[in-house]
């Protein structure tokens, strides 16, 4: 199942690049899409949210002499990311009906592909794969930057891959570190997640470059330039601006999350003794994350760097409430991965439409756009509010849980700088809206049409996430919470063991097939 | 059944504000005004239905629960709701000055091209104060809270086309943040201390009296600081006078009757905590009153007739937190009911001159209405003098107590402080009425009455105006009344207020006070009379003598303009600078330095940069063989 998962939009993707036909490109990539979005449905079925224990499970060896296996599983942790990123394709497909006229077919096939590493990445429960597919997502969000983006496209999706390339060094460099010491302790090589929690690396109290430290920080600073963390931001606002409105949305939704389940899966439990020693820092350092990206989105007069810099602000949320060390900020942390995924996806991708009618993002040139599309400025607002946190909202439970959990950890440096980011955030949500949409109409607006029903039905589905999170969370993190729960109690010695019954028996023969095409895919690119 | 009540209670307003959201475009008035009055009027019953029940039930109060919001180890938060007799005042206010404001709105936005949409935010402000005041614990009152704030933020820019008004809106909500702020820190410190933010349960803590008194301290502190940004009072109150940027019914229910009053309503709710918090009742009398002074000050100078009002409401808040502070919950939420009344009725009255005039509002510029709109000026002299406080109607009662309250309890000072304000506020109104009812008729329109849908919620607004303040008699004129009726209020909500502090004193000290304060007010108001009627000259020489003085007045002290040049212009100047400086300059240009370096170094490198994805992938495959090779060879 998780192959399919995993495959499937590689096999579609292979399939439209061989569509000649615009038209024909995207009724197939729209069919391919539902489909496979209602396909992940299944998992809250096959799923058990009762147990932390990893589920639906394929593990075959790879590389045996390396130890390297293809070995992917289900947990609480990814469950959601999973749901999440079948969720962003038939979005991005039908957000982009009438944005791309050239090349359709090798947009839609990089659409695809994106996903393929992306599931993989969430899934991936071996460390060479899960570099593997991490890196390889850089690859077809290069190109839809690179190719279909904005004027500085080139240079934006230069930067864009250099920083994230830098940093997935530094994750590389740690990931052999672990297999040799692995190997060195077990005798046995292997590049296993589960076998890495069993170690015990050495930590010596305050000195500050002990093994575990150092392998700490690779990692760390591979998921912060991801996240993006405040000091290696600026990647993303430039790549937002230049990507065209489906990347943009799945690489907010989407891409970071990448960087901040990186987090979950392997810094907490991985170093817990680095990650408690960093804590009160890192902490900090988010909070002035959360007010400097407020800041800067205050600064902007482009709309889309507005909400990228709003991206910031929210993703040091998250990290904030990860190394709160507590379950509050724990679970606000998570949650505030999936409110950040929905608000800022739906932000992005109304950005877009107003780009569509206009071609122009200047903030100062609009005003009272409301009055022409009325529509577009509800939708918006009422996503905003989830951004500003407003309570019914989902963003008001995540933010409220990180908050409690900066509190109850006692870091009154990082609360005072996040909890002000309630006001900033609201300073500038409120003021992008207010000068893009009150007042008269100003001349560029006189021939903008409202939006038509493709986009309202496009909209939709995030507006009622919107309030479905934030009045019933207990329905989103019901699946999660047993995760979590273990995560945090078993921080220090947390051990993930694999659920039986798996699928084992019948898969092999169909992940073989798709680790050639996998293998194909590395040499085609 | 208790359950169908409150649901129905709620539900029906959000139910309401959908289906008028839903079909916002509909420019037919009847039909919305219909879904929108609605509504109210079910809540209104099912409020009166509460009352009842609760009236001669045994219990003193109902917990209904609907459904589990949050389950976090133990935090554990649901959608439930407290049915006792602060509530249910709470709710009579709400839904009944609510139904007749919503009913006025027909009048006043007969013209509007969205009127669904006007209802709906309106029915949607309901519901939301509903859930304030029926929130069984602190994170459902805040949705309730944060949710006024955003109807608040709708209503006050609902014309946003005129930019300056949404501009209000938008200034309205980001100083309620700061406020909010507190609400939030206020309840970490509780739930820190106690586990729970439910008042029943953290009620029933206290009286066992285990628990740290520090952070209770605290917590009443942040949870002041939210009441203040709610409940405009010094520094948070900015938001208020500019929010009457919003249509006049709206100003009506949510600037003076009801959203303003939450502040007090937290307090209250929280008597509890705060009696534990002495200092921090100190800090909010004195709060209170300094407010209730400044804004009485400001709206001597005001010339539009709305500011008049916004200051007004400001300094009657300011009234309700000195007696909070104080400890005479009792009398701080008659004051409450009785200010709801005739403030209600004073802003539809003026919103009923503003229509009238076609949408003027400097009170110098009107004149002589009284005999055009002879309704309307009844209804305003009525609520005019409720608000200085003349006996027999409502203001005096409730004023009177607060003053003597403060009296009895031996707060000379901020008693000083109120007599003053209180005269000013006999200034300021008499003026206002002079300016807009007497004198000359000014203006160019012919002004007439609005018919039966302004002119039932005015009457009847006038009516409890007169007769709110019998509701809560005092003990000295009730002996000498037939049948002694009691102070209705204080019987009525004593279950759930502390009796922490009492305030007897002799009564002769209570009567003279009465009498005299009754003869002051009553004495200031004919000579302003007979001062903007008979000797305008005198006044004109008297304000050119005290020019800056009341310059300064007029300008609100110049609050306005200082913070806009000094704290919002230099934030976006920072951030301006910061992006700048910082974003772009330090680390982008670290960054490309570490880039162009890493590029000299190696010249494999140039080659990457032309773009072609197979070096990128030869490289990757490259860097990893490498690796690999590193591991194998050990």
């Amino acid at each position: 199942m998780l192959s399919a998962l995993i495959f499937l939009p590689l096999i579609f993707g292979v399939v439209i690049s061989f569509i000649k036909s615009s038209r024909l490109c995207r009724i197939w990539s729209a069919i391919f899409s539902t489909v496979y979005f209602l396909l992940s449905l299944s998992l809250f079925v096959l799923f058990d949210s009762q147990t932390e224990k990893l589920q639906l499970v394929e593990q075959l060896s790879w590389f045996p002499a390396l130890g390297i296996q293809y070995f992917v599983g289900l947990d609480g942790l990814s469950f959601w990311f999973v749901i999440l990123t079948a969720f962003m394709l038939p979005v991005c497909v039908y957000s982009s009906w009438n944005l791309v006229h050239e090349k359709v077919s090798g947009f839609y096939c990089c659409l695809f592909l994106m996903s393929t590493s992306v599931m993989g990445t969430f899934l991936s429960m071996d460390t060479v794969l899960f570099y593997i597919f991490f890196e390889s997502s850089l690859i077809p969000l290069y190109f839809i930057i690179g190719i279909w983006g904005g004027k500085d496209r080139i240079y934006a999706a230069f930067k864009f891959f250099i920083y994230t390339a830098f940093g997935s060094l530094f994750l590389l460099a740690a990931i052999l570190a672990l297999m040799h010491l692995n190997l060195q302790s077990t005798g046995e090589i292997s590049s296993n997640l589960l076998d890495f929690y069993k170690l015990e690396l050495p930590f010596l109290g305050t000195h500050l470059f002990s093994t575990q430290n150092i392998l700490f920080f690779c990692f760390f600073l591979a998921f912060a330039i991801k996240l993006p963390f405040v000091p290696f931001h600026t990647w993303l606002p430039l790549a937002h601006v230049e990507a065209p409105a489906p990347g943009s949305a799945v690489l907010a939704a989407v891409i970071l999350k990448m960087g901040s389940y990186g987090f979950l899966r392997f810094l907490l439990p991985l170093f817990p003794q680095s990650v408690e020693f960093f804590a009160p820092v890192i902490s900090l350092l988010a909070g002035i994350g959360i007010v400097y990206g407020a800041f800067m989105a205050l600064a902007q007069t482009n709309m889309k760097k507005l909400v990228a810099y709003s991206s910031v602000s929210h993703m040091a949320y998250v990290l904030l409430g990860i190394f709160s060390l507590n379950l509050y900020g724990l679970i606000g942390g998570f949650y505030q991965m999936l409110t950040h995924a929905v608000s800022s996806a739906a932000l992005f991708l109304l950005v877009g439409m107003i780009y569509e009618r206009t071609h122009n993002l200047n903030i100062l040139d609009y005003k009272g756009l409301a009055k022409k599309m009325p529509w577009l400025a509800i939708f918006f607002f009422i996503v905003s509010l989830s951004a500003i946190a407003l309570p019914a909202t989902g963003g008001f439970i995540s933010e409220f849980l990180i908050l409690m959990g900066a509190f109850s950890a006692k870091n009154w440096g990082a609360l005072i700088f996040g909890i002000s980011g309630v006001v900033f955030g609201a300073a500038y949500m409120l003021y992008l809206i207010h000068r893009v949409f009150f007042g008269s109409p100003s001349l560029l607006m006189e021939k903008i049409v409202s939006l038509n029903k493709r986009e309202i039905l496009i909209i939709m589905p995030f507006v009622l996430l919107v309030f479905g999170m934030g009045i019933f969370p207990h329905m989103f993190l019901k699946y999660s919470s047993t995760s979590l729960n273990y995560l945090h109690k078993h921080k220090t010695h947390y051990k993930l063991s694999i659920k039986t019954s798996s699928l084992k028996k019948t898969v092999p023969s169909l992940s073989n097939i798709t680790i050639s095409l996998k293998e194909g895919e590395d040499k085609k690119l | 059944m208790l359950k169908v009540a409150v649901i129905s209670l709620l539900l029906t307003p959000l139910v309401g504000a959908l289906i008028n959201g839903l079909r916002w475009k509909s420019e037919n008035i009847k039909s919305a005004a219909f879904l929108g009055i609605a509504p109210i009027f079910i809540s209104f019953l099912s409020s009166i239905y509460l009352f009842f029940s609760l009236l001669y039930s045994k219990d003193t109060s109902f917990l209904v629960s609907i459904f589990e919001w949050l389950n976090i180890k133990n935090f554990q938060i649901s959608f439930s709701f407290l049915v006792d007799p602060l509530s249910v005042f709470m709710l009579l206010i709400i839904t009944g000055v609510g139904f007749l404001i919503h009913i006025f709105s027909v009048y006043y936005m007969s013209e509007d091209k969205r009127p669904a949409k006007y209802f709906s935010y309106l029915n949607l402000f309901v519901f939301s104060m509903i859930v304030l005041v029926l929130a069984d614990n602190l994170f459902l009152m805040f949705l309730g809270w944060e949710g006024v704030g955003l109807c608040s933020y709708l209503l006050i820019g609902f014309w946003f086309t005129d930019s300056q008004k949404a501009a209000a809106g938008m200034k309205a909500f980001i100083v309620n943040r700061i406020g909010d702020i507190g609400f939030l820190l206020g309840m970490f410190f509780l739930f820190q201390q106690f586990s729970s933010l439910s008042f029943p349960v953290l009620s029933g803590i206290v009286d066992t009296g285990s628990f740290d008194l520090n952070s209770i301290k605290w917590a009443c502190v942040f949870l002041f600081m939210g009441a203040i940004g709610k409940s405009a009072q010094i520094p948070l109150y900015i938001w208020l006078p500019s929010a009457m940027a919003g249509p006049t019914p709206v100003s009506a229910l949510i600037h003076a009757a009801t959203m303003v009053t939450a502040g007090i309503y937290l307090i209250v709710r929280a008597n509890f905590l705060f009696v534990l918090a002495p200092e921090v009742l100190i800090l909010i009398s004195w709060t209170g009153a300094v407010t209730a002074l400044v804004a009485a000050l400001i709206a001597c100078a005001q010339s539009d007739i709305k500011k008049v009002l916004a200051y007004s409401t400001v300094s009657q808040l300011g009234y309700m937190f000195v007696a909070a502070g104080i400890g005479a919950f009792t009398a701080s939420l008659f004051h409450l009911l009785t200010h709801a009344f005739f403030k209600a009725l004073l802003f539809l009255a003026s919103g009923a001159v503003i229509h009238a005039l076609h949408g003027e509002q400097n009170i110098f510029r009107m004149g002589g209405l009284k005999r055009y709109l002879p309704i309307t000026w009844i209804c305003f002299l009525v609520g005019f003098l409720a608000l200085i406080g003349l006996p027999p109607f409502s203001g005096f009662f409730s004023k009177d107590e607060i003053l003597w309250s403060a009296f009895a309890s031996g707060h000379f000072g901020i008693f000083t402080i109120l007599s003053l304000t209180a005269l000013l506020t006999a200034f300021y109104m008499s003026r206002l009425y002079i300016l807009v009812f007497h004198g000359s008729f000014k203006s160019k329109v012919s002004p007439h009455e609005g018919g039966f849908f302004a002119s039932f919620p005015l009457i009847t607004l006038a009516l409890l105006a007169v007769l709110g303040g019998f509701l809560g008699i005092p003990h000295l004129i009730s002996e000498y009344l037939p049948f002694h009726p009691p102070h209705a209020i204080e019987v009525y909500l004593k279950p759930v207020l502390s009796s922490a502090f009492s305030f007897k004193g002799s009564q002769l000290a209570e009567g003279l006070l009465m009498l005299g304060s009754t003869v002051l007010i009553l004495g200031l108001m004919l000579m302003t009379f007979y001062l903007y009627l008979k000797k305008e000259e005198y006044l004109v020489s008297l304000k050119r003598r005290i020019f800056g003085f009341s310059q300064f007045l007029e300008e609100a002290l110049g609050v306005d303009s200082f913070c806009s040049s000094k704290i919002v212009q230099p934030v976006l100047n920072i951030s301006h600078e910061l992006w700048q400086g910082l974003d772009i300059k330090l680390i982008q240009g670290f960054i490309l330095g570490i880039q162009k370096w890493l590029l000299s170094l190696k010249g494999l490198f140039e080659k990457g940069q032309n773009g072609k994805m197979q070096n990128y992938a030869v490289f990757m495959m490259f860097g990893l063989l490498i690796c690999v090779l590193a591991v194998l060879i050990r």
